[in-house]
């Protein structure tokens, strides 16, 4: 698992998609244990889709899936999303 | 720096190889003209697409090597043998190819010019490329930030950039080499993994903010060292890059 392990840096392009924003500096906190990250510093798997985990409890935070055309984000994970405008 | 962050949607650019060298036998630098290209800080990345003939495409990221300059940009690739995009950009690509980058891309990973106190740098392996595009703006920009970068290679001859460090030594930055495997005969440098006695001896006094970029488990090694030696965990940025890297 650690091996596959990345972080927000690596899904930063995907996330800008979604976001049309800069999101590695945007700080997210998590639904599970209440931890304040910025999205550059939590855990990242990528294999079909992206999944974004807290690096505290690990909680899936947001899942990410694209098919080029669409894409599929479920944010179930993130209490707060804060960007600057 | 701000405006140059860029926000808002991302799209593809045309980017013509301009030249491209070697750095070790399996590391290529390749410098990029890119039209339109609105400027980068150092230590963010670009994405890179190939589309082959039949219309397939591979996509992969990679580290901007050079401080800011124009619509120039260089990567430095390293040469992953099962990789889709690598090899490509390492051994087929040639002066005046054009591929399709976007960026720049993250903004959690870039050198922040006023930390209020030292700067450490920890690559280990092609890791060092975002770290060695901040020793680039720094040495650009004329800041004096104290600034020490400890690189941790498998042998000598798997450093990159060995020359330029050289010369980019001073004015406040040291650079500290670690070989893990193999070390010249003469070698009065490092010749272990990076763990906490070493960071211990390596990390400054003052040291107000860490950059880490390399394979997870060596990123995340360094990491909990750091906090292990009571290094605030939120001035430690880390950059992890793994296998599918390629």
């Amino acid at each position: 698992m650690e091996k596959l392990r990345l972080d927000g840096n690596a899904a930063a392009g995907l996330l800008q998609e979604v976001f049309a924003a800069e999101v590695t500096t945007a700080v997210g906190t998590c639904d599970g244990c209440g931890a304040v990250e910025a999205v550059g510093a939590v855990h990242v798997y990528s294999a079909a889709g992206t999944v974004l985990r807290c690096p505290h409890c690990e909680a899936v935070l947001m899942k990410v899936v694209t098919d080029g055309e669409r894409i599929w984000v479920d944010l179930r994970g993130v209490r707060m999303l804060e960007l600057r405008v | 720096m701000e405006g140059t962050a860029v926000l808002g949607r991302l799209i593809w650019r045309a980017a013509e190889v301009a030249e491209l060298w070697l750095e070790t036998s399996s590391v290529k630098t390749l410098v990029l003209e890119v039209a339109g290209w609105p400027g980068h800080r150092a230590g963010q990345h670009v994405d890179v697409r190939l589309t082959a003939e039949d219309g397939y495409q591979a996509q992969r990221s990679y580290s901007i090597a050079s401080a800011a300059n124009g619509s120039r940009v260089e990567l430095t690739v390293e040469r992953l043998d099962d990789g889709e995009v690598s090899p490509y950009l390492t051994e087929e690509a040639r002066p005046g190819d054009v591929i399709e980058l976007r960026g720049p891309i993250g903004g959690f990973f870039v050198w922040d010019p006023a930390p209020g106190g030292a700067v450490l740098l920890v690559g280990g392996g092609s890791g060092i490329v975002p770290l060695m595009a901040m020793a680039r703006q720094r040495a650009v920009d004329g800041d004096r930030v104290p600034t020490r970068m400890l690189y941790s290679a498998r042998a000598w001859d798997d450093v990159i950039y060995r020359d330029e460090l050289e010369r980019l030594g001073g004015d406040g930055l040291d650079v500290v080499y670690t070989l893990t495997r193999e070390q010249p005969p003469d070698w009065t440098g490092y010749g272990r993994r990076v763990d906490s006695d070493l960071l211990d001896e390596v990390a400054p006094a003052d040291l107000a903010l860490t950059f880490v970029c390399g394979p997870t488990p060596f990123v995340e090694a360094v990491a909990e060292a750091l906090v292990g030696l009571g290094h605030d965990p939120s001035r430690i940025k880390t950059e992890r890059f793994g296998p599918t890297g390629g």
